[in-house]
């Protein structure tokens, strides 16, 4: 891995809320690229997108996203909130995730958003959902806490 | 112990009918009827910080997933479909770059619809967690055929 200090990290993390534009902090970070995670480009919503990939499948018969890769996306977008609309002087580290699976998730194109709940001093409280065709009908959601300073 | 509920039969399900699993290497290392010890080598794609290297925490959810669904065939001895409903993970400690993590899952109680299963995510010692969790499945979630039977077909156990 090119090894990156913490500052440089935390300077990418701010040119890139400047220039809105995440691909460069995307890249930085090795499961993001596995995952293939990119931004949605609206103006006012921060919406994360997992593409469609075989290799994110868990059941092959239905078929369907293994549940494991639909929590970490949860986490993932959450995480792209906390950076993109808060003040990071470090990589806000998660404590906890409930994540409760409402549909089967089929093998394409997800989408998921994250609100903060409560933006504390020391801990946001993040929900999270992800969706695929219809935004009304979540395949997943999750409450998580992250540590952020 | 049954012979159709050991490790190979376990890690041949993995390997063929759980592709997601496969790809990222997932390793069987024990079960009985108490649950299943999985593994997972450090593998630095799945690293989710940049800085140093600490894996993040979606690849420990899916190891964790995966264990706490066939941790209920090991205890139920029958594959049947099965799909998570909720899993929470509390993170205890972030886990050390370079080392394999190993996922130890437990079905508690099983009710006619429903398994309730705890995990543990630690390295070398169990007493020493990186990740605590708990979740419930549902059984018999689809009409699809059982896992044993979609993947026996290629290659048997090894």
């Amino acid at each position: 891995m090119s090894e990156m200090s913490a500052e440089d990290f935390v300077a990418l993390i701010e040119k890139s809320k400047e220039d809105r534009d995440w691909r460069p902090v995307f890249d930085t970070i090795p499961y993001f690229s596995y995952l293939g995670l990119r931004l949605e480009p609206t103006d006012d919503r921060l919406v994360c997108v997992l593409p469609a990939d075989g290799k994110f499948i868990g059941n092959p018969t239905l078929p369907a996203l293994h549940g494991g890769v639909v929590g970490a996306f949860l986490e993932s977008t959450a995480l792209v909130h906390l950076l993109a609309t808060q003040e990071v002087t470090r990589l806000p580290k998660i404590i906890n995730i409930t994540v409760e699976y409402l549909r089967s998730a089929k093998p394409i194109e997800t989408y998921a958003e994250a609100v903060i709940t409560k933006p504390g001093r020391r801990v946001a409280n993040m929900r999270i959902e992800a969706w695929q065709k219809d935004r009304n009908k979540p395949v997943a959601a999750a409450h998580a806490n992250f540590l952020v300073s | 112990m049954s012979t159709e509920f050991d490790i190979n039969q376990i890690q041949n399900i993995i390997d063929h009918g759980i592709p997601h699993c496969a790809e990222i290497g997932v390793k069987v290392h024990d079960m009985d009827a108490d649950g299943v010890i999985f593994s997972l080598p450090y593998q630095e794609r799945f690293a989710g910080n940049p800085v140093n290297g600490v894996l993040h925490g979606g690849i420990i959810t899916t190891l964790i997933d995966t264990a706490a669904g066939m941790c209920i065939y090991a205890k139920i001895k029958q594959y049947v479909p099965i799909a998570t409903l909720d899993l929470r993970i509390d993170y205890l400690k972030p886990a050390t770059p370079g080392e394999d993590v190993f996922t130890r899952a437990t079905c508690y109680k099983v009710t006619k619809q429903i398994a309730f299963v705890r995990a543990i995510a630690y390295h070398g010692d169990p007493e020493d967690p990186i990740a605590n969790s708990v979740g419930t499945f549902m059984l018999k979630s689809t009409g699809s055929p059982p896992l044993n039977e979609v993947s026996g077909k290629k290659g048997g156990a090894q």
